[in-house]
């Protein structure tokens, strides 16, 4: 076609454009149908399913032990999350709360919120990727394969852990591992700083970010979105401090960390870029939880050398019978570094679980996607899908 | 506020849709009449003395021998802190109830997934399709009757499946054992 024929017709007219299934920035396999007409999005179908590996129907045929291994792969970049999500889910059905030691819930902490750092990083990295920063995804995944190393001399596994079991561990803490982590933390103090020179305070990268995606704080909880995603909208609200689990209730007390939340003057920090709940306050969210998380990490080092081991507690969990009573049921629900995943189980009496339910924060803050992204230009929906951090082997399940 | 609390105030509002409250079992959960969801929950959700402003979750639990499935809604205010359960029974054989997509939007997609894998319509449901699985999919997996299609467009499925005699012969490989030597 000749120039002056294109120049002649400026017409545009609606056009329906696939994004996906394979597509680099929906982090996964996800589609999204768009309706456009020319640069803007009229409407975002997303199409999910791709990777559905019935995980619900797999944990009904197996003991409560052997549901460990499948929840690693719901949430493949928070893989410690699930575990821990879905232990305590089975304690409380098992009845075994209380016969967990002190120790255990300290060490649980820690690799709660070494997992968020390592997630958060890879969160950041990527996102920063999407929008054409290539230098910043490198440095964040030079500092989470640090933590993954320290993952694989724990467990052995660099990604699906299923470390944490229903009454402990599945192998010993290596207490040798201790300085390491102290050392990683030590060293990861002047990273973030790095990561906020390079890209959170970078001109581009806010007129990329700021304005943009904006999610509405009613809407968000309308559409049960949870974790940056609301805490973007500056509501307050973290399953940490709001309904606390393992020790964080004693964390809090001791001020050890605080909620980040947009728009919160107290962090010394000016939120005014952009408007509240844009894809900019999302990203940041993520980038100060990393120093909150560091300072976790170390309280818990420090708990954890004072805490004796009392291995006889360990030996009576063991001999303990993996069976809950008939009818008796859990919703357990912990904040992992995406938002609220919870675990539904439900006995008969059997060995195995009746009845496996999962919340994934990815799948509820996914289906908000069509909401935010009307209006918008159509590369911007990369940014937005990039600030729903997003893991479609939990979406899927 | 309490379960017993947030119980008697649903029960002050909405008595005969109430049909009991349990607290044996774990968490405590009240179990509504279908026909009133819509009563029930946009009570919960809009009174200012309940405020539960977020559904956290939708499941559907499959009861064959007592012919019924459970629908859970898991509740929850995110500035009060309150978690809520809610259970709607159904007839399993005639799976209908009304959807509650117009008091919470995330049933849009919580709903659809309970469609696809556990086989409840519920009624007044925008798009009411399959979510997880494939369109073309035949049955609700999540149902505990339900039995596994021998093959879908070709390929062998179901637990075991590969272990099956009906592999076609193109998939055989020189060499490699499909057998569970587990």
């Amino acid at each position: 076609m000749a120039v002056s024929e294109i120049h002649g017709d400026v017409r545009t007219e609606e056009f329906l454009l696939n994004m996906g299934p394979q597509h680099p920035s929906t982090h996964g396999v996800l589609r999204v149908v768009i309706r456009t007409d020319g640069e803007i999005v009229l409407e975002a179908t997303s199409h999910v399913g791709y990777l559905h590996r019935c995980f619900e129907k797999c944990a009904e045929n197996v003991t409560y032990k052997q549901v460990v291994p499948y929840t690693d792969r719901m949430d493949y970049l928070a893989a410690m999350h699930n575990n821990v999500a879905f232990s305590l889910g089975a304690e409380r059905l098992l009845e075994w709360e209380e016969f967990i030691p002190r120790r255990t819930k300290i060490i649980r902490t820690l690799l709660c919120e070494l997992q968020r750092i390592a997630s958060h990083l890879m969160s950041l990295g990527t996102y920063g990727l999407d929008l054409g920063a290539i230098t910043f995804f490198l440095h964040c995944f030079r500092e989470r394969e640090r933590i993954l190393d320290l993952f694989e001399e724990i467990c052995g596994q660099r990604l699906n852990y299923s470390y944490v079991i229903p009454g402990g561990f599945a192998y010993p803490w290596p207490d040798s591992i201790n300085d390491k982590i102290r050392d990683f933390c030590v060293f990861f103090e002047e990273r973030i700083d790095e990561y906020n020179q390079l890209l959170s305070t970078n001109g581009i990268f806010i007129e990329r970010t700021r304005d943009i995606g904006v999610v509405p704080a009613e809407l968000a909880i309308n559409y049960g979105c949870t974790g940056p995603m609301l805490r973007g909208s500056g509501l307050r609200r973290d399953l940490r401090f709001d309904q606390p689990y393992l020790i964080y209730d004693e964390l809090i007390e001791q001020k050890v960390f605080k909620m980040i939340v947009a728009g919160d003057q107290s962090y010394g920090f000016d939120w005014n870029v952009g408007v509240l709940g844009d894809c900019w306050s999302r990203y940041m969210i993520r980038a100060l939880e990393l120093e909150e998380s560091r300072k976790v990490v170390l309280h818990c080092l420090d708990l954890l050398e004072k805490e004796p081991v009392d291995s006889h507690d360990l030996i009576k969990q063991a001999r303990r019978a993996y069976k809950a009573k008939k009818g008796q049921e859990s919703y357990v629900r912990v904040e992992n570094p995406r938002g609220e995943l919870g675990y539904y189980i439900v006995s008969d009496g059997k060995a195995n679980p009746y009845r496996v339910r999962a919340r994934g924060p990815s799948f509820n803050n996914l289906s908000i996607l069509s909401d935010i992204s009307e209006g918008s230009m159509v590369a911007d929906l990369c940014a937005i899908i990039g600030s729903i951090d997003i893991v479609l082997g939990e979406v899927d399940r | 506020m309490s379960f017993e609390a947030l119980t008697d105030s649903l029960k002050g509002a909405h008595g005969d849709a109430v049909l009991e409250a349990v607290t044996e079992f774990g968490d405590p959960f009240v179990v509504v009449d279908p026909a009133r969801i819509l009563d029930v929950m946009s009570y919960l959700k809009d009174s200012p003395e309940t405020n539960l402003d977020c559904l956290s979750l939708v499941s559907g639990v499959d009861y064959p021998s007592d012919g019924i499935m459970e629908v859970v809604y898991h509740l929850d205010s995110i500035r009060r802190n309150t978690p809520y359960t809610v259970k709607v029974k159904v007839d399993r054989d005639n799976c209908r109830m009304p959807s509650i997509t117009s008091i919470f939007k995330t049933a849009k997609w919580h709903e659809r997934e309970v469609y696809d894998l556990s086989g409840v319509h519920f009624e007044g449901h925008p798009n009411l399709t399959r979510i997880l699985c494939a369109d073309d999919w035949v049955g609700h997996p999540l149902r505990k009757d339900y039995a596994w299609p021998e093959q879908y467009h070709g390929i062998p499925c179901g637990p075991f499946a590969m272990e099956d005699k009906n592999i076609p012969p193109e998939w055989e490989i020189e060499g490699f054992t499909t057998k569970n030597t587990g």
